[in-house]
């Protein structure tokens, strides 16, 4: 079971910032999306069961290399970073159109997509990439298996009320989210032998995209103001022992109704 | 010179630090209080191959050079003293085998020490015989085609809960031979060897949750393929050692003192006095000051001895003794500041700072006193005339 997993770096949760042009802020530290991690590890657990290898797709600046680097760390066979001035700014649209170029480019039976990332929060490429690469979307994964005959995929995708089974044959895409399970920590021996794993940088001439047809200038939508959330009042810190502590807190909940 | 780490050694660094953040920190107040040895601490550390740092590639390690294992030992110790140590004692306890072991020793050893099916031990000190190890009674006799060993060991970090044992034994009782310091040799003792035990575990004032305890040979049975280097080889083996486990402790003695400037400087951002955080009362920010400078000093020479040591320095055992002896008053000075910066909270099992300050006096005691780095240090200075 060869799968790709699609890797977004993001700011550093915490530490996210605007720029000037209301775009986020890449030079101040990147990490691997939250919920890619969910999805990588429920691809390294379904290939270490059944065999097969994970292969890693980012596209973003230089420093995206290191989310790749942690996710070769946690098992991943290799890597495949999409570089390229031109593409700043790109909206959804030209990421899809370049992610679908480059999956076009690899061997795969599944590609996953974490449910959205913590800075754009769309949702939307993992479904439209779905729809450029002409396959089966599957979407709210909180568990993946093989189907019974190993040609199909089986996703419980998350409702309100419980699950649904979806099943689909491969090559599909695969849509998950936090209820996969926690990702792993990297091994220290997984550190040292991500730093001998191939990361293949391509540009956009190497995917043989014009890159007027991708980027900043081609975005359907732009942010024109942003604004931050209003300072919340200040917390109260309690300090007292426990059990005076537990009074306060108490006292604190049932004043505003919430026990 | 400068010390720069690697790439690798940065990765191996921050997941170190990651891991014991997320999973040791919140362990750390309870190892210390119910003073029972980590196994699970032990279990996180074999799983993410932290115990196979200092082993060969080819024996399931991961051929980690000393300031890498050191790095780790820094990094665990930040959060719990008791657990760097488990790390600490590992190098400590396999380098006999590493320095003087034969290849067949280290093959039959080395592989469960790596994936942390084995804890190993280092065994010198006796109740008569601590800073003059020369003094050592507990004695190896031929017996057939190998050895009984009789006598007893204290103050043997984690010796309750080894599986192998490093044991320094008197194998020659003629003055000469210990005027040349000829009279012991080394042998690995194996946990369920007849005539072998663990006896008393001691109540201490800090790293509460590693058991040191007393060591009994009773006729202790050895095959002489657990000798480790030639008969009467053991004084420079148990040296020799030292020489490379002292930068472990240094680096222990860092973590300590890091982990208590990190709560110290949360503590004075947050706790406000006379209408303003204490960090803003100079007096505040000058213990900070100090107390970082003096722990980076300590941390740049840690890191210089380890390049020292493993490039094969002929002062190796003078820049070992070096950074443990900067490192270790360092890590008290540090911590009492850091009780001082909480006052009242300092004193109190609230905060981790008292737990620090205890865990820090250890790193002046073992692996030979800052008295005995003094001799050793100060020695070498008047034999080079600087």
């Amino acid at each position: 079971m060869r799968i790709v997993v699609l890797v977004k770096a993001v700011p550093i949760v915490g530490n996210e910032r605007l720029g000037d042009d209301h775009r986020v802020d890449r030079a101040n530290g990147l990490e691997a999306n939250g919920n890619d991690e969910y999805t990588l590890e429920a691809a390294l657990k379904l290939t270490e069961a059944h065999g097969g290898d994970v292969t890693l797709l980012t596209m973003g600046p230089a420093a995206a290399a290191e989310a790749l680097r942690k996710g070769l760390a946690m098992g991943a066979a290799r890597a495949v970073h999409v570089s390229d001035p031109a593409l700043a700014g790109s909206d959804a649209r030209s990421t899809a159109t370049v992610l679908a170029a480059a999956i076009r480019r690899l061997e795969y039976d599944l590609v996953f997509a974490g449910a959205d990332s913590s800075d754009g929060l769309g949702g939307v490429v993992g479904p439209w990439l779905a729809a450029l690469l002409g396959l089966p979307y599957l979407s709210y994964g909180s568990r993946i298996e093989p189907g019974p005959d190993g040609t199909t995929i089986q996703v419980r995708r998350l409702g309100a009320r419980g699950y649904d089974l979806l099943e689909a044959p491969m090559p599909a895409l695969v849509m998950g989210t936090q209820v996969l399970g926690e990702p792993r920590y990297p091994s220290l021996r997984g550190i040292m032998q991500a730093r001998t794993k191939e990361i293949l940088t391509w540009s956009l001439a190497d995917l043989g995209i014009a890159a007027e047809t991708v980027g900043s200038s081609t975005a359907g939508s732009r942010v024109v103001a942003t604004a931050l959330p209003p300072p919340r009042a200040g917390a109260t810190i309690v300090r007292e022992a426990p059990d005076a502590a537990v009074a306060q807190v108490v006292d604190f909940l049932a004043a505003r109704r919430l026990i | 010179m400068t010390v720069r780490l690697t790439p690798d050694q940065v990765a191996l660094r921050d997941a170190v630090r990651e891991l014991a953040d997320a999973k040791i920190a919140p362990r750390a107040a309870e190892i210390d209080t119910s003073g029972e040895f980590p196994w699970d601490v032990v279990k996180l550390l074999a799983e993410h191959d932290v115990l196979a740092l200092p082993f060969p590639v080819e024996e399931g390690g991961l051929g980690g050079d000393l300031l890498t294992v050191c790095l780790a030992i820094e990094q665990i110790s930040r959060v719990c003293a008791t657990s760097g140590l488990i790390v600490a004692i590992q190098e400590l306890g396999s380098l006999p085998l590493m320095l003087a072991g034969t290849p067949e020793q280290q093959h039959r050893w080395f592989p469960d020490m790596a994936a942390g099916r084995a804890l190993p031990a280092f065994a010198l000190t006796e109740a008569g015989a601590g800073s003059d190890v020369a003094e050592i009674r507990t004695k190896a006799t031929r017996d057939g085609d190998g050895w009984r060993l009789d006598g007893a060991k204290r103050f043997i970090t984690q010796g309750s809960v080894a599986n192998l044992v490093a044991v320094f034994a008197r194998t020659d009782d003629s003055a000469e031979a210990r005027r040349a310091h000829r009279h012991l040799s080394c042998f690995i003792v194996e946990r369920d060897t007849p005539g072998f035990s663990a006896g008393k575990v001691e109540h201490k004032m800090g790293i509460r949750g590693s058991p040191t305890a007393e060591l009994h040979f009773d006729g202790a049975r050895i095959p002489d393929a657990n000798r480790i280097g030639e008969v009467g080889e053991g004084f420079s083996i148990a040296m020799r050692t030292l020489d490379r486990s002292r930068p472990g402790i240094a680096a222990q003695a860092v973590g300590i003192a890091q982990g208590a400037i990190e709560v110290a400087a949360k503590y004075a951002a947050e706790r406000r006095q006379f209408g303003r955080p204490i960090g803003d009362h100079q007096m505040i920010t000058a213990m900070l000051a100090d107390m970082a400078t003096r722990t980076e000093a300590a941390r740049q020479l840690l890191y210089t001895a380890c390049d020292e040591v493993t490039a094969g320095s002929p002062t190796a055992s003078r820049w070992s003794a070096m950074c443990k002896l900067m490192a270790g008053d360092t890590a008290m000075a540090v911590t009492t500041d850091a009780v001082q910066v909480l006052g009242g909270y300092g004193y109190v099992t609230d905060y981790p700072v008292e737990r620090m300050m205890r865990d820090a006096k250890i790193t002046q005691l073992y692996e030979g006193t800052q008295q005995i780095q003094r001799l050793v240090v100060g020695r070498d200075v008047l034999a080079r005339g600087g």
